[in-house]
């Protein structure tokens, strides 16, 4: 159970644990500020109507992301 | 490009940081939380001063200030922008860190959201580094409480080292608490030991190596360890700012300087450099918040978030998604013109009482006909139309519109559109923007300050002119209604307009996305930045308090700037349709001048005249056309549509004519108000210019287009 994947993969109704921020500068940054570090659950709840963004549940919020950007968080499932 | 911080008036906001304190007896109290937790709600209720909150991110974008009492002491509250952290990567966030750190505020209270507790208190743990005279405030607690969660609030503060206070914003009795903790915390008779975070062993080394050296210099105007932590961190805007606070001798003292090697070296030793040295700080915060969260909240039911996920799946799916946001808007502007039809006539039935009665009077004193010109079928005239057309649709739309922000669809539709937003290299959140437009196109401008990157703020702001504001509504409703609905009423003519008007909504935001496009392929060219958007709990909307709200702050303020600009403007058309130059008035002058350009586009020299003269306000374009139209000689007792569409089709309207008059309505210049605030949040001449020439232009070439194909096809 060693597979890693990227955020962005997460399809509805998966969960996952952060394992890695590949993100640098502020998007890194921004990713800290909502609380995703490393062992962070994480949830994918839904993708908005054109398919991207999509909206995951991180610490009790919900928090939409694009997929270019999420697909730099390494999770571990 | 000149697309520098300063230029799009991010430094405007930083630097508008001004205390009033009503008397020198008040102490300072700084208002911080993360977005969207009722922090402004807080605010309004210990003030009483009306300020709109709106549920979604990022609301406050200026600094409000207001008063309030304890039983002890008065206050200055000071509402500072929301942010998830002080490490200050936004403007929002640099003008929060710059007030707690350097703003010398006598206590902080940091408004948090029960239902998301866990987040909330990486800002409490940020603040109480900083500052020991602090409050937290935990907010929604109704909220919690319906989704059964449980916080144990004395824990809470045992855990965190400050008071800690729940309170339901709404119920002004919770504020008492937040109050009392607010005198105890100010006079000293409640001392506050907040929790030392604790780092992992290197920074906590290199803090002890530092921290003492600045203990001396700071002399206690800043907090060492804070201070110690953010010299190590070198974040350069920070650097910046505490170089003003505390002079340029301070970083460069021997002692300091002998310290920072040191510790830098310790530092370096483990491989912490700078990006590391970051993570593992704000690591630290987050587990710690972690920590407390799960020994202070108890969620009593696994699924608390479950309603709210069922909706957002009926909200934002893939079918259902685009469908209901056309659905709602649709079912908004049903509602506004059913429900203005009837006290609209109501009032202007009334309102054109009045008229005959002053008529009587100005007749009873034989005043001159000039004076009764310009005061009755001047002033009062256009007055009399503005508040009987305005108001009721006003009066319905900005409510409903209020409660869809109040539950929070609004950052639905962000997220919903994206995507679209996104092809066209902008942000979703350009999507707020635009709803804020609906009600007044400079508020939305104000409004784009929650767009993060320069450039798509810009694009928000150079767009925002394409939905059509309050002020414009009661032109696209009343021809609507005139040419396309029928003026017999029913359920069906009402549907029918709602229909149509949604459809020239839809055109207008699509026109949007394609001048976006164009912008972001020509003159701002880029990639789309970044984006996150909080999603926000849905709420229950106080259904009595939006309305009284949204009344007083919105339709009684746009209604009188309307009403101020009204009453000058019709004296002045009245004079332009009276005085004559030769054998025809001044207006008519004008208007023969622009007719021939006016025709090629649909329009006639009057439509357009009036459209120049409704500068400073849109609501009184079409006053102006009846104006002088009726100054033309025509008779006529304007006491229903169906006398107003006589007059209009007597001077030469046709669906055409009422078609290419909608088109220039949603697009042409921005009312003088808006240019201003662009002008103020550009800090440019030139954006300005840009956003004057993009509407106007493409109004003009939408409308000759239409002109012409349709005459096209009509020959």
């Amino acid at each position: 159970m060693n597979t890693s994947i990227t955020l962005n993969h997460l399809k509805p109704g998966e969960k996952a644990v952060v394992k890695e921020l590949l993100a640098s500068g502020s998007m890194r940054r921004r990713f800290l500020d909502i609380g995703l570090i490393e062992n962070t659950p994480v949830e994918c709840l839904g993708r908005s109507p054109g398919g991207d963004p999509s909206a995951y549940l991180i610490r009790g919020a919900v928090i939409a992301i694009r997929s270019e950007d999420s697909e730099d968080i390494l999770l571990r499932q | 490009m000149g697309l520098t911080n300063s230029s799009v008036g991010v430094k405007a906001i930083a630097s508008a940081l001004e205390i009033q304190k009503q008397t020198s007896e008040d102490r300072v109290i700084a208002l911080a939380g993360n977005p969207n937790v009722g922090k402004s709600t807080v605010f309004n209720a210990l003030t009483g001063m009306n300020q709109h909150t709106g549920n979604w991110p990022g609301k406050t974008v200026t600094n409000a200030q207001g008063y309030c009492s304890g039983k002890q002491h008065s206050y200055v509250l000071v509402d500072i922008p929301g942010t998830y952290s002080l490490m200050a990567h936004s403007a929002e966030e640099e003008v929060a860190r710059n007030f707690i750190c350097f703003g010398e505020p006598d206590a902080v209270v940091v408004v948090c959201d029960a239902t998301c507790l866990e987040r909330n208190l990486n800002l409490v743990l940020q603040t109480i580094e900083i500052t020991s005279q602090v409050i937290v405030c935990v907010n929604l607690m109704d909220e919690a409480k319906r989704k059964n969660i449980k916080i144990n609030l004395p824990l809470l503060s045992k855990q965190l080292g400050v008071p800690v206070v729940g309170t339901i914003a709404q119920k002004k009795k919770t504020l008492d608490e937040l109050l009392t903790a607010l005198d105890q915390v100010t006079d000293g008779t409640l001392v506050c030991a907040p929790r030392l975070i604790s780092y992992p062993t290197p920074i906590e080394d290199a803090i002890a190596i530092l921290s003492p050296q600045l203990e001396e210099l700071c002399e206690g105007r800043l907090n060492a360890r804070w201070l110690a932590l953010k010299l190590l961190d070198q974040d350069p805007s920070l650097m910046e700012e505490l170089e003003s606070y505390l002079g340029k001798d301070f970083l460069q003292n021997e002692e300091v300087t002998r310290a920072m090697t040191c510790a830098k070296q310790i530092l370096e030793e483990q491989e912490i450099h700078q990006d590391r040295f970051k993570d593992m700080v704000v690591s630290t915060l987050v587990s710690t918040a972690e920590d407390i969260g799960c020994s202070a909240v108890t969620y009593e039911k696994e699924g608390y978030h479950a309603a709210d996920r069922k909706i957002d799946h009926i909200l934002t799916s893939k079918v259902t998604g685009y469908p209901i946001m056309l659905a709602l808007l649709g079912v908004v502007f049903w509602l506004t013109i059913t429900g203005a039809n009837y006290p609209s006539q109501l009032l202007s039935t009334g309102l054109f009482w009045i008229e005959d009665r002053l008529t009587d009077f100005f007749l009873l004193i034989h005043a001159p006909d000039w004076l009764y010109g310009v005061l009755v079928l001047g002033v009062y005239r256009v007055l009399a139309w503005v508040v009987s057309v305005m108001l009721p649709p006003m009066a319905i739309f900005f409510p409903l519109f209020t409660l869809l922000e109040d539950v929070g669809y609004l950052p639905r539709i962000a997220y919903n559109l994206d995507k679209p937003f996104k092809r066209c290299c902008a942000c979703g959140k350009q999507a707020l923007t635009m709803c804020m437009g609906f009600g007044c196109n400079a508020a939305g401008i104000v409004g784009c300050r929650i767009i993060d990157s320069p450039r798509e703020r810009l694009l928000a702001i150079l767009t925002n002119n394409f939905v059509p504001c309050n002020g414009r509504f009661p032109t696209l409703i009343t021809i609507l209604t005139m040419f396309f609905v029928g003026c017999a009423g029913g359920i069906f003519s009402s549907v029918l307009c709602a229909v149509l008007l949604t459809g020239v909504i839809v055109f207008g935001i699509l026109t949007t996305f394609l001048v976006t496009k164009l912008l972001s392929k020509t003159l701002l060219k880029g990639v789309p930045s970044s984006f996150t958007l909080e999603l926000p709990p849905y709420r229950k909307p106080q259904i009595g308090k939006v309305i009284v709200r949204s009344i007083f702050d919105r339709t009684l303020f746009v209604l009188g700037r309307a009403v101020m600009v009204a009453a000058p403007a019709g004296m002045v058309i009245w004079l332009m349709a009276n005085i004559m130059v030769g054998d025809t008035s001044l207006l008519n002058h004008c208007a023969q001048f622009l007719d021939p350009f006016a025709r090629w586009m649909g329009l006639d020299g009057v439509i357009l005249i009036a459209f120049i003269l409704g500068f400073p306000a849109n609501e009184i374009v079409i006053p102006i056309i009846i104006m002088a139209y009726m100054a033309q000689g025509s008779l006529l007792e304007l006491d229903s549509l169906l006398a107003l569409k006589d007059l209009f089709v007597a001077n030469g309207w046709t669906w055409v004519t009422a078609i290419s008059t909608m088109l220039f309505s949603l697009m042409h210049w921005p009312c003088s108000t808006t240019l201003l605030t662009i002008r103020k949040e550009t800090g440019s001449y030139k954006w300005t210019l840009l956003a004057f020439l993009i509407p106007t232009a493409m109004g003009v070439g939408t409308c000759i287009l239409f002109t012409s194909i349709a005459r096209f096809f009509l020959k």
